[in-house]
């Protein structure tokens, strides 16, 4: 029985060969040749009916060829054939395990694509959500758009890829345009600049080009460099840019030939330039670097100044909610911060009684 | 394929910055005269530097959802777009009149219709006054009425208090309300003292600003006396100065704004059939 999908390829080969993922087609003045060489096949000289035949008795790869064949972007379709792994599986392996359905990361998303009466559907969901059945389903990509605004907490999210994605939600059944669109309200722009990356195409801005073109209110980065120097952006590096802080993985240096010590990341997609939030911070720090520094003395205790370093951890790693309200063995505990302001602010909340501006 | 793309300014602190923006290029495709609609932002993403690569057409309309020509019209989103032949005469603008002038972006293979700021369209002069139908629910308001047009002032810019002193020119000129000003919130003539600006007993109160934020929703409102503290809110109308004021908040949070992209749009070349039409028709309050 010819399939619409077969019908579809004998029509297509007509036109110009076919080739795709193990299957390869052509047609020559009223004969068809058909190809499948993992599948030991491989016949000249077919009439249209036995050709149809043939591909019909290998229907996945004639459908496999069906569905890369539909009409969609470049990016997206190797976004796609990546999350099947395509080019790396097999039509048979590939078959068997997208029935059972295949998973991939893509920052903190978990997209999986089934077959569904011989179809592929995606399901998007919070990577920590897998298995859940508890979620609230969603079928229109746009509403990925405010589902991600806020974290679990109800905090405004400024960096769409901050690692604070909100659970709870699932996109069960989405078409592979569907997919992309979704993905993109969620991480904007990461699958054209992943694509770019594995065409070698990637445009990389260093911070040194980044900064350089900032103008108005941002200009003033620009003086933040002095000479040969680069530590200064790897701490904002550090800061900003480390994994725990941004699914990204950092592609950007200080320059084309001076690279940061920091660590880019593990993240799928690529960051190909300081964002705005880096720039915002960096015009902070430009202004809070200008000040010379000074000495000076304070005295705490050994637990004390101990203390003082964990409060900074504590809050540095977005840990100082979660410390419980009664567990004093915290140093970063609030009862036991509140304790050391008590006895080493003095009025004006200097520490240790020590005042900011020193007198000469 | 043809894509509009709205550029706006966006915010890292607050999330309603980006909401007219996002409801007006969701009007906008709903009416699928564009094959794509996006968005892209200064302070959000998709960044300016980012969003045409994410597009498969190869014609795109580029609006900037941004009040007045300036800074950020002229040089960052072109600069950040990488409109990198844009050079301001082709605008050839006296500050409010900046139309579209086409482009090509280093990065993608495309053409870029780069238009002029949403906030000078004359189309806008409709939405201040379908902004003051709104908050008034009266769509014959007028008669008996004042409009005040508030703006930012100059401070950076001359052209922001050249298009507040536009629009209600226009609207002066319509002859639709029996007095109109443009205010200011830090230049002379001042929203502070919008009572004494008005013989009428009800005036209109439209801030010319494309989200609410600290300006609509803290400053002006508290400047204008209409409440001591933003927190505890107002009434609408609210009196101040035995004058009955309808503030109305930002302009841009006006469903009709979406009309003015497609009419930035279409003035570019863009196909946008009946659209128009359709927008002015489906945005009036109460609309199916």
């Amino acid at each position: 029985m010819t399939t619409p999908a077969v019908a579809r390829l004998s029509s297509a080969v007509r036109e110009e060969p076919v080739a795709c993922d193990g299957l390869h087609a052509e047609y020559d003045e009223d004969s068809y040749r058909l190809a499948i060489p993992e599948a030991g096949v491989e016949r000249e000289t077919l009439t249209e009916s036995e050709f149809e035949t043939l591909a019909a008795d290998h229907e996945r790869y004639v459908q496999n060829w069906a569905y890369w064949n539909e009409d969609r972007a470049d990016a997206d379709e190797a976004f796609l054939r990546w999350l099947e792994a395509a080019d790396e599986t097999a039509i048979p392996d590939r078959y068997e395990s997208l029935r059972a359905g295949t998973a991939r990361s893509w920052g903190e998303l978990r997209i999986e694509v089934r077959l569904v009466d011989g179809k592929r559907r995606y399901e998007i969901r919070h990577t920590d959500d897998a298995g859940r059945t508890d979620l609230d389903r969603h079928d229109e990509p746009l509403d990925a758009r405010s589902l991600v605004t806020e974290d679990d907490d109800g905090r405004y999210r400024p960096l769409k890829t901050a690692p604070s994605l909100p659970h709870g939600w699932v996109f069960p059944d989405l078409t592979g345009r569907a997919c992309v669109e979704t993905v993109e309200y969620v991480y904007p722009a990461t699958v054209a600049n992943w694509y770019l990356e594995r065409q070698g195409e990637l445009d990389v801005d260093h911070w040194e080009a980044t900064i350089g073109r900032q103008s108005g209110i941002y200009g003033v980065v620009q003086t933040w460099n002095r000479g040969d120097s680069y530590e200064h952006v790897n701490w904002v590096a550090e800061a900003c840019c480390a994994d725990s802080q941004c699914v990204k993985r950092r592609e950007w240096e200080y320059d084309d030939e001076t690279e940061l010590d920091v660590p880019g990341g593990d993240g799928a997609f690529p960051c190909r330039e300081p964002c705005s939030l880096v720039i915002a911070a960096a015009r902070k720090w430009t202004r809070l670097e200008g000040e010379q520094e000074q000495r000076y003395e304070f005295t705490l205790t050994p637990s004390e100044k101990e203390q003082v370093e964990e409060i900074i951890d504590a809050v540095a790693d977005g840990r100082a909610a979660e410390i419980r309200e009664a567990d004093t063995a915290d140093p970063a505990n609030r009862y036991r911060a509140r304790y050391l302001r008590a006895k080493r602010f003095d009025e004006d909340d200097n520490l240790s009684g020590t005042p900011t501006e020193t007198s000469e | 394929m043809q894509a509009l793309v709205v550029v706006a300014h966006g915010s890292h602190l607050n999330p309603d910055s980006s909401t007219p923006t996002y409801r007006h290029a969701d009007t906008v495709r709903e009416t699928g005269v564009f094959d794509e609609v996006a968005t892209a932002f200064w302070k959000e993403e998709p960044s300016f530097r980012e969003v045409l690569r994410t597009l498969e057409s190869e014609t795109v309309y580029v609006v900037p959802l941004f009040i007045s020509e300036g800074y950020f019209t002229e040089q960052v989103i072109p600069r950040e777009l990488r409109l990198e032949s844009f050079d301001v005469e082709q605008w050839d603008s006296d500050g409010t009149s900046a139309s579209s002038t086409t482009l090509e972006a280093s990065d993608v293979d495309k053409t870029i219709h780069y238009c002029g700021p949403a906030g000078t369209h004359d189309a806008m002069t409709d939405v201040i006054v379908r902004r003051a139908e709104s908050v008034t629910d009266n769509g014959d308001v007028g008669d008996g009425f004042g409009l005040a047009v508030v703006g930012h002032g100059t401070e950076r810019n001359e052209n922001s208090a050249k298009a507040i002193r536009y629009h209600a020119d226009r609207i002066r000129d319509s002859g639709r309300f029996d007095e109109v000003r443009d205010l200011y919130m830090d230049e002379e003539p001042e929203v502070d003292d919008v009572s004494d600006h008005f013989e009428t007993d009800d005036v209109v109160v439209v801030p010319l600003f494309v989200a609410d934020g600290y300006h609509t929703q803290e400053d002006i409102p508290e400047d204008m006396g209409l409440t001591d503290d933003y927190r505890t809110g107002w009434e609408t109308p609210a009196e101040v100065d035995s004058t009955r004021i309808w503030y109305a908040g930002a302009v841009g949070t006006e469903p009709l704004m979406a009309d003015v992209l497609l009419e930035r749009a279409r003035d570019a070349g863009a196909d946008v059939g009946s659209a128009v039409e359709q927008v002015r028709r489906d945005t009036r309050a109460g609309a199916d």
